[in-house]
């Protein structure tokens, strides 16, 4: 099983990132290869069709409905207000009359000769995308989007919610297994990313969403305290569209657990810089995990090195990522081949890790993650 | 490799070696097949995590490295770099044929419209679950959306394919045509690249084709079939379905990363893993003339698949899974529900915690006796659920006039009940991680009994290393190997439980009973109520089954009525199960951790614990 092994988070002070920003459908491109962008500026537009509103007309007036031309007082293509009068019958005695409004303002689209219906649809929207991170544009995709490069320090998190913000780094509490409690949060924290350590309880989550923070980098948190904030329990993790005031991105996974040394070192030295960071994690179907870009102002021309690794190799560092020692951090000290029984009496591939205190234990090699960019 | 998928090739030349792989969403698995004298059998196996993501999005990678897995262990050169030898060159190098399945990167998503929901819509969507799709949303004319509300949902989902039905064959068009209008002014995209028409199927009624055409045909990569529902009587789902497979080949997978290649080294179309597993169990109910029921329970989901007299049916569970969708098992069922199982206390938020880091890290394994031991109880839940998502869609035809007779007057039954009889089942089928993998099989055994409570008689098997997909596949171009591997490798009878149905008090009598084993040994002796007893009945081999039920106990020939049956043995062997039916827990939190500890133990479910 030298190719089986789990692909682990990336943490690194140095690389280069490519994010690929595409409109959800065709629409024009703002941006040229070469140009510098800010995260803020919108590389492409899109114009999003508006709400389409059917009316059957045929069951309202009445009539067959190969008829609803002869009663339509607008045509095909036409605009319309609001309550504008759309169709109406003609009868005899004026108070038969029945008139039909248009719910919408918007155009007439289509009518049905087969169906009596007719289809309103409300003006386009406007959507802008936004570069996301500063960096450079590198390519463009005509009618779809751009993919921004940038030269940056890089954390990946776990797991998070809610979508993409920026701004500029500050570490709350003196040590990576310290919990950010309400009292590490200062009012001129209001638009920032603030870095916690191994827990955050909801009664900061509560203080953060009141001060406006805008995004929180923790090791972990209580399952029941997530429920609590998104008001239903997340059963797949496909998340990024959440909208609880702030976007979260875990370290480490659920529960109390320190910050990797490595990870809190890395981004205490950048205090007082921009992030660009994404809550949006999706575990099935494609790995999407949130991240902390974290752009450098030389723009190293260092070339986006995919570490294309083989395998787990001695004195790798990694992560157990399951109890009992979940959360754990050493390196890998032997990588024995042969099948090894484990408690369950399952006979699973195995390898031993060595703490730094010179402790050793066997783990099963699925239950490890290696810390990517070491 | 492109020829359609509902038209499998025929292979002339001889099929000595095969390589088989299912691509999972989290693994994926090939084994090895080979003709041993006169039969096939199964030699070697490897896997290795599935590369549809990201760095390597490129679903070969995964393909060829569980292939190389099965070259270090038979010795015998099957890759040349990145491609597969093919045929054979001689007795140690290269493979005949090389086939696999996919449910990687998510699977095939449908989205599926009718007129009345619980008539064509259910039809389309049995005919999109059969064909191995899982079924996003389904929209009907009476489903008591708005039509704005279904044009928003119709744009706001991606679905990688549409299958429209609707109407009988000759009756009104315009609720079919409305829901295409519907359809059009969303102009919906597919999941995968932006810029291709997402393939639609019409399979409503025929006079209103032309009208759906001129409606679809421009917006979407519009395919036209047999009405699912001709006449009201009748359901007609293969042209349908075979449908879905050619434009999931031709379409969908074209779009997945990696998956042109995949087509074209594979020698035989690529089809969707629950398809598969459904051909194998279609094809055992048929050569043994049995009610099945067969569940593959993966990572993300959880196929239930059922034959009863002769009516196959499908359906998946798309959020009910062992690690992506763990923590939705979970908010489904409840945490009580899952704490039932669980032979110890442990605290609520513990456990909620383990359950979320099982989600985020989905490989992981259970590495100490109490996280099997939660991980099997949560399976049990998933396993129940899905029954019942299950039992809920395999009906028979809903709106559907009956003649009734005077009898019935006293016994009013709806159209439209479920086909699934637990009393006439005879064999459930387990397949996927938690089931084919679990240490000692009689988990396996247990977790099943405990989650679908089967009445009476019933035989139990699983699917010994998970390769009922690949010998799905391989039976479209080979059945005798796929017979030869499933029979000798993959089914793994585990053996017989038999359920009295009926409730009593924990230690009262629930039935006497005799049993007579092979060689003549006889045992004589009570069930009680609260017992759960397992006496070794080897594999292959049968015992005569005495058993009088108190009075209002019934076998399934009625209260009290004595019922002798021979009964299978397996690996497992023979399981009376006297804990009642509906199966009894007491509500007391050491009262049922106290009758959980005295049934594993009485059937050795687990080592010794040393805590």
């Amino acid at each position: 099983m030298a190719h089986s092994y789990t692909p682990g988070l990336t943490v690194t002070e140095q690389t280069v990132v490519r994010r690929r920003r595409v409109l959800p459908l065709p629409g024009k491109v703002l941006v040229n290869t070469g140009d510098r962008v800010q995260c803020d500026q919108a590389v492409a537009r899109a114009e999003l069709p508006g709400k389409v509103y059917p009316i059957n007309l045929a069951n309202q007036l009445s009539i067959a409905p190969d008829e609803i031309k002869e009663y339509l007082v607008k045509k095909e293509g036409d605009l319309v207000r609001k309550d504008e009068i759309l169709a109406e019958n003609k009868p005899l005695i004026k108070w038969f009359k029945t008139e039909i409004k248009s719910p919408v303002t918007g155009t007439i689209e289509s009518l049905s000769m087969v169906t009596g219906q007719v289809l309103l649809r409300e003006p386009p929207r406007m959507l802008d995308l936004l570069a996301y991170i500063d960096g450079a544009v590198v390519e463009t995709i005509p009618q779809q989007g751009v993919v921004v490069e940038a030269s940056c320090s890089l954390v990946q998190g776990i797991f998070g919610i809610g979508g993409e913000v920026w701004g500029e780094i500050v570490v709350a509490v003196k040590a990576p297994d310290e919990a950010l409690t309400p009292a590490h949060l200062k009012p001129d924290m209001k638009g920032k990313i603030v870095i916690g350590g191994s827990f955050l309880p909801a009664e900061t989550m509560a203080k953060a969403k009141e001060l406006g923070v805008a995004g929180l980098v923790v090791g972990g948190i209580h399952d029941k305290d997530l429920r609590a904030l998104l008001g239903y329990d997340l059963g797949v993790a496909i998340t990024g569209t959440e909208q609880v005031g702030f976007t979260l991105i875990l370290t480490e996974g659920f529960g109390t657990i320190p910050m990797a040394a490595k990870t809190f070192k890395l981004l205490s030295a950048h205090e007082g810089q921009k992030a660009s960071i994404s809550g949006a994690t999706q575990i099935r179907a494609g790995v999407i995990r949130p991240e902390i870009i974290i752009p450098q102002a030389a723009a190293a021309a260092a070339e986006a090195v995919h570490a294309q690794r083989e395998g787990i190799r001695i004195g790798d560092p990694v992560r157990i990522i399951r109890d009992p020692l979940f959360g754990k951090i050493g390196e890998v000290s032997a990588l024995p081949s042969d099948l090894t029984k484990i408690p369950t009496e399952s006979e699973v591939r195995v390898l031993e890790v060595t703490f730094a205190d010179g402790a050793r234990t066997v783990i099963p090699r699925t239950n490890i993650e290696v810390i990517e960019g070491a | 490799m492109t020829s359609a998928a509902s038209s499998p090739p025929k292979i002339d030349r001889p099929l000595n070696v095969i390589v088989a792989t299912d691509c999972g969403s989290t693994t994926t698995k090939a084994i090895l097949i080979e003709k041993v004298g006169n039969e096939y059998r199964q030699t070697y196996r490897g896997e290795a995590p599935t590369t549809v993501e990201a760095p390597f999005e490129d679903v070969t990678r995964g393909v060829l490295n569980a292939i190389a897995e099965i070259e270090e262990l038979s010795g015998r050169k099957i890759l040349d770099g990145d491609r597969i030898i093919t045929p054979c060159r001689d007795a140690k190098t290269g493979v005949d044929i090389y086939i696999s399945t996919s449910s990687a990167g998510g699977g095939l998503q449908m989205m599926v419209t009718g007129v009345v929901q619980n008539m064509t819509g259910e039809s389309a969507q049995r005919a999109a679950l059969g064909a191995g799709a899982i079924v996003i949303d389904v929209l009907a004319s009476n489903d008591g959306r708005l039509p704005h509300e279904k044009i928003e949902r119709i744009r706001s989902m991606r679905p990688d394919m549409i299958l429209m039905s609707g109407g009988t064959d000759g009756g009104a068009v315009t609720h079919v045509v409305e829901m295409a209008e519907y359809v059009a002014a969303a102009e919906p995209k597919p999941r995968f690249g932006i810029t291709y028409k997402l393939p639609l199927i019409y399979a409503g009624n025929k006079d209103a084709q032309s009208q759906v055409r001129k409606t679809l045909g421009e917006k979407t990569a519009l395919e036209i079939t047999d009405n699912i529902r001709p006449v009201l009587e009748k359901e007609n789902l293969a042209p349908a379905r075979n449908k879905i497979h050619d434009l999931f080949l031709e379409h969908v997978m074209q779009q997945a990363p990696g998956y042109k290649k995949l087509i074209d080294m594979a020698g035989a179309p690529i089809m969707p893993t629950p398809a598969a597993v459904g051909v194998i169990m279609e094809t055992i109910a048929k050569r043994e003339h049995l009610n099945l029921i067969g569940v593959d329970i993966g990572g993300a989901t959880t196929d239930v698949f059922s034959v009863f007299e002769g009516v196959f049916n499908r359906t998946v569970s798309a959020n009910l899974g062992m690690s992506y969708s763990i923590s939705n098992v979970l908010a489904e069922s409840g945490l009580p529900n899952i704490m039932r199982w669980v032979p110890f206390t442990i605290d609520e938020q513990t456990l909620r915690n383990r359950i979320k880091n099982k989600m985020i890290r989905p490989t992981t394994i259970p590495q100490t006796l109490d996280e099997l031991q939660i991980e099997h109880a949560i399976s049990r839940e998933a396993l129940r659920l899905a029954l019942i998502h299950h039992k809920s869609l395999a009906t028979g035809l809903k709106g559907v006039q009956q003649e009734r007779t005077i009898s019935d007057v006293f016994e009013q039954q709806t159209s439209g009940k479920t086909l699934i009889d637990m009393l006439k089942l005879d064999l459930i089928v387990g397949s996927g991680g938690i089931l084919s993998h679990a240490p000692r099989r009689i988990q396996s055994m247990l977790m099943m009994v405990d989650a679908y409570e089967p009445l009476g008689f019933t035989m139990l098997s699983v699917d010994s290393i998970f390769m009922m997909p690949h010998l799905g596949v391989l039976s479209t171009i080979n059945e005798q190997a796929a017979t030869d591997v499933f029979v000798r490798d993959c089914m793994i009878y585990l053996g017989t439980c038999v359920a009295p149905i009926g409730q009593g008090k924990s230690g009262e009598i629930c039935a006497d009973y005799e049993i007579v084993f092979p060689g003549g040994r006889q045992v004589k002796d009570q069930l009680k109520f609260g017992d759960l007893r397992l006496y070794p009945l080897e594999l292959n081999k049968k015992a005569r089954l005495t058993m009088q039920p108190v009075k209002h106990v019934n076998l399934g020939a009625g209260a009290g009525v004595p019922v002798t049956r021979e009964v299978q043995g397996g690996v497992v062997g023979l399981m009376l199960d006297g804990r009642g039916r509906p199966l009894q827990l007491p509500s007391d939190q050491q009262a049922r951790v106290a009758s959980l500890a005295k049934w594993y133990q009485a059937v050795d479910l687990y080592p010794k614990s040393d805590g």
